[in-house]
């Protein structure tokens, strides 16, 4: 067996020096893959490195590297079976073939829509979203309607399209049902506030809330800017239908109507709004787009869909692909070109404005297929870096010291919440017989709901629990969650590797790479034996230990 | 918490030493220190907390602590004369009793109307800026409070029903431990025996001590820490502090029933056990529509009820000497009413109360215009108000924090103190 295990180990150290010819000395070229738009990224991220002066961390080992792709890509880390497949392929270009078979692989297509669906919905609507008492959202609605766009890979900017302009029913099973609808139902009290905000938060990158009231005295949007993005929006009401002969509301549709203006005039051809300045003074305003590109100013439906012509306006707007560009390089490196990701105006500059640009310009051209800049981002180089740091960049480039992020190394981030528990049910094997999506999503949300907090004002803001304190750590060391994957009864996962005929050394292993994936060290595997004495050889219950141990660390619940 | 939940047959302490000897797992550092302080009552009796009553989304302070009854957009509602020396709305009966212990700080002025950064600005004393976080009120509080309590178990930083703003660059050993008013605390309980936890406890310390080594920064290093927590909070009888259903009726009925009154009393039950600081929100004050009759018939009841019980509760406990308590949310509501009967966000002139801790009461600190759209006089700021806290809980004002990347930071941001609030 030690011979094995030997063997094993010096296999993978040779295929890491076979794929990965940087990682002993980072200064030579890493792989592009043969991708232009990786090859642009390592360039233009190296240059930083230059320009401060810093050695960037080593490569990351193969375990470290694909337990963060599939977190990052379907929201869970490999299973046992996925880390020894990938590990023992030889192949230079097995990574490629990896990011390429998680999105494009019929087998993973679920997984990657689920995945992404949970990220846009939180995004979109917020965790709470569709969980208020008498909600205009359909949480269901919202996340069918991205579970569908993103298992077909429809383009990016066909989504934000429909989102903007959507109309129709937002609940799953009624007539007209477009779940699309569910980004603005909720946003449309007080004058569309918050869905103006929101459209421009969201897909353009530019915070317009502060300049609802006022001029903004570090933002160079002005008040009348607001008010002309709002008067897009003034057509759209939200429909409560109810049940027949009852006062419950069974569904909401959203509707465009002919708006008439907010002026005594009341004339729909010039359909007009109104705000107030600080010094009292009422202003007009009409729909007119960041750019200043105005529109028909009919509040009339035949004359003019306000909506349509926004979200037509929006699709040719730099601010769209800088955007997504923005959000993705964030979620795969864990901080973005700016900070926050999501405020992209002139006050606020990138750190990297070449590359920004550069890939802004290249998902544009590639038709804003969200599978193509996940793959570029996902095998560059900086992305396989480690998360260990070394004497040049320790300090130089932690963000969390106050440091812009240069990206020479990965930083380490928690777990989301929801990857947590797919990760839980993925290393326990759980996922089998676990009901269809609609059941699966319900006991999640309930699990997910003791970590909400919400603020209390109008703008539905919310903070979780779930940041690595005492609440999470209670929830690992005790909750119902950890029970149950620390379960050793008759067929749970624990008694299953017990009874299997794996020997000991083996199931240890086993534990390790389901969860860290990667090997126990010598300390590590005494410990293991140390517990199993103290079990008085009941090995179970010494795995059960090991487990909940494992999932209680640090390595377990950090994305590293 | 009953004592069945620490590892049968072991005392906590017993059972922490044994971790200590077995492991890198250490007694906090501050229980270290302070073996030195021997004289335990002595501590208990000169140990300060605060209280931060948080008005998520930002009440209009026009409509409460500074009526302008004769203003065209001053509302209906008319002030009332108090126990102090202000006079507040008609609506807060109960608080005008209270009022020779609470002064208003009429003259707030700040620049902060959204809510985002205006919760970050009124919890920290900073502006938010992309390369820095700063630690909010109850970390910075809590930070500089503990030492005073060597027997403290339990979280030093509460915050009961809402969000707070977390540790910065404090590090999430001072992050807040969010509970719910019915204090509750989940997942508390482990149900195994006490060798066999601490068997697990060693493994887990061995896992996270490896990867630590491993040159993976402080998120590594800080999870470590927050296990000690947990545990040390797993296993103390000190929780008890967080049952608040356990009181007697007429109290309980005296803070009100509602989640604010609930967690009004459990902040008071927390600075007995010895917790510096406790937040307590209330949310709901964002009113954009329909502001005086949302005021009136919900908001403002539940507020005069609830925060006049825990003033009073404290002077009679003789406990408000030693506790502040500030009243604020994250700035205040225009002067102008709106299209819909409502005020928008507004942070130019506006209160804020603050009173016990060593703060002097009943006092109406500045002014503003007779329309409430200016302050007269000397304006005050987030920093203002906290230095004067800081003051009043007897923390210097010389200290300096050293942020992660080696800014010096002085507390409350370089404020200045309220000269009122002191004589």
């Amino acid at each position: 067996m030690k011979r094995q295990l030997w063997a094993f180990a010096l296999l993978g150290l040779l295929a890491q020096m076979v794929c990965l010819p940087g990682s002993a000395n980072a200064q030579t070229e890493a792989s592009d893959y043969g991708i232009q738009e990786v090859a642009e990224i390592n360039r233009l991220i190296r240059q930083g490195w230059l320009d401060y002066e810093i050695r960037p961390s080593v490569a990351a080992s193969d375990g470290e590297w694909v337990r963060r792709v599939y977190l990052d890509i379907l929201g869970r880390i490999p299973s046992v079976e996925e880390l020894r497949e990938f590990t023992k392929e030889r192949s230079p270009e097995k990574r490629k073939a990896l990011v390429t078979k998680l999105l494009y692989d019929e087998e993973y297509t679920e997984q990657y829509a689920n995945n992404w669906t949970t990220i846009w919905t939180n995004v979109l609507i917020g965790r709470s979203g569709g969980t208020e008492r008498n909600s205009l959202t359909s949480r269901p609605g919202m996340q069918k309607y991205l579970r569908d766009s993103l298992a077909r890979n429809k383009y990016y900017n066909e989504m934000v399209y429909e989102l903007v302009t959507a109309t129709g029913s937002n609940t799953p099973g009624t007539d007209q049902f477009n779940g699309a609808v569910n980004f603005m139902t909720m946003k449309l009290e007080e004058k569309a506030a918050q869905a103006t905000a929101k459209t421009s938060r969201i897909f353009l990158g530019l915070q317009v809330q502060c300049t609802q009231c006022h001029n903004h005295p570090f933002n160079e949007w002005k008040q009348q800017k607001f008010w002309e993005m709002n008067a897009f929006f003034r057509q759209t009401r939200a429909l409560r239908r109810y049940e027949p002969g009852t006062r419950n509301v069974s569904h909401v549709e959203l509707v465009n109507e002919s708006f008439q203006g907010e002026g005594l005039t009341k004339d729909p051809d010039k359909a007009d709004i109104y705000y107030e300045l600080r010094n009292g003074i009422t202003k007009v305003a009409y729909p007119v787009f960041v750019d200043g590109q105005s529109i028909d100013p009919s509040g009339y439906v035949e004359d003019v869909i306000r909506r349509d012509e926004l979200g037509k306006l929006m699709m040719e707007s730099r601010y769209l692909d800088k955007m997504l560009a923005n959000r993705i390089w964030a979620h795969f490196m864990g901080y973005g070109f700016t900070k926050p990701i999501d405020d992209m105006g002139p006050h606020n500059p990138p750190t990297h404005p070449e590359l920004l640009d550069y890939l802004g310009q290249q998902i544009r051209k590639k038709n804003f297929d969200l599978k193509q800049i996940i793959s570029w981002v996902a095998l560059s180089e900086p992305y396989a870096l480690s998360s260990r740091t070394n004497s040049s960049n320790e300090s130089l480039d932690d963000p969390l010291l106050g440091e812009t992020p240069k990206f020479s190394r990965f930083y380490m981030r928690q777990m989301r919440a929801e990857e947590l528990y797919e990760s839980l049910l993925t290393a326990t094997r759980a996922h089998e017989g676990r009901g269809d999506y609609e059941a699966q999503e319900e006991l999640k949300s309930r699990w997910l709901g003791q970590f909400v907090v919400a603020f209390g004002n109008d703008e539905g803001e919310e903070t979780t629990n779930f940041n690595g304190t005492i609440p999470q750590a209670l929830m690992m060391f005790n909750g119902d969650l950890v029970k149950k994957a620390t379960d050793s009864n008759k067929g749970s996962f624990l008694s299953e590797l017990a009874e299997s005929n794996l020997n000991n050394t083996q199931k240890i292993n086993h534990l390790f790479e389901a969860a860290f994936a990667r090997k126990p060290s010598t300390n590590e595997v005494k410990v293991a034996n140390q517990l199993l004495i103290a079990r008085k050889g009941d090995l179970t219950a010494a795995l059960q230990d090991i487990w909940w141990a494992v999932l209680n660390s640090n390595e377990f619940i950090l994305n590293h | 918490m009953s004592r069945s939940s620490t590892p049968k047959g072991m005392s906590r302490r017993h059972f922490m030493s044994h971790m200590t000897g077995a492991s890198a797992m250490t007694m906090p550092a501050l229980a270290m220190g302070n073996t030195l302080l021997n004289n335990a009552e002595d501590l208990k009796r000169r140990r300060k907390s605060a209280i931060l009553l948080w008005m998520g989304g930002g009440p209009s302070t026009m409509d409460i602590w500074d009526l302008k009854p004769g203003a065209p957009t001053g509302g209906p509602f008319r002030p009332i004369a108090t126990s102090g020396d202000q006079q507040i709305s008609e609506h807060m009966p109960l608080m005008a009793k209270q009022m020779h212990n609470m002064s208003i700080i009429r003259s707030m002025s700040t620049r902060e109307a959204d809510h985002g950064r205006g919760r970050y600005y009124m919890h920290t004393g900073y502006v938010p800026n992309p390369n820095i976080e700063h630690p909010s009120y109850g970390a910075v509080l809590s930070h500089q409070l503990s030492h005073q309590r060597p027997e403290l178990e339990i979280p030093p930083f509460v915050t009961v029903g809402g969000g707070s703003v977390g540790p910065g660059f404090l590090g999430m050993a001072w992050a807040p431990f969010s509970v719910n008013s019915n204090g509750q605390v989940r997942n508390l309980q482990m149900g195994l025996e006490d060798q066999r936890l601490y068997q697990r406890m060693y493994a887990l310390d061995l896992i996270e001590s490896g990867f630590i080594n491993q040159r993976r920064g402080s998120a590594a290093s800080d999870h470590q820490k927050i296990l000690k927590k947990t545990l040390n909070l797993m296993t103390s009888s000190q929780m008890d502090a967080f049952k608040v259903a356990g009181e007697p009726e007429d109290v309980k009925e005296r803070y009100g029933n509602t989640n604010f009154g609930r967690g009004c009393l459990m902040a008071r039950r927390l600075v007995e056990q010895g917790v510096p600081f406790i937040e307590v929100g209330l949310g709901g004050w964002d009113n954009h529509q329909n502001i005086h009759a949302t005021l009136r018939d919900t908001k403002l009841p539940e507020l005069d009820q609830a925060m006049s019980a825990l003033v009073e509760d404290l002077e009679q406990r003789e406990l408000l000497q030693d506790t502040a308590i500030i009243w604020m949310g994250e700035f205040s509501r225009t002067p102008r009413i709106n299209g819909n009967a409502g005020r928008d966000h507004w942070a130019r002139s506006w209160s804020v109360v603050v009173g016990g801790g060593g703060l002097n009461g009943g006092l109406a600190i500045g002014e503003t215009n007779s329309d409430g759209t200016r302050v007269e006089t000397e304006p005050y700021t987030s920093q203002d108000v906290m230095a004067s806290v800081c003051k009043g809980l007897g923390i210097s004002l010389q200290t300096t924090f050293t942020s992660q990347n080696g800014r010096p930071m002085k507390i409350a941001n370089s404020g200045k103190i309220i000269k009122e609030l002191f004589s």
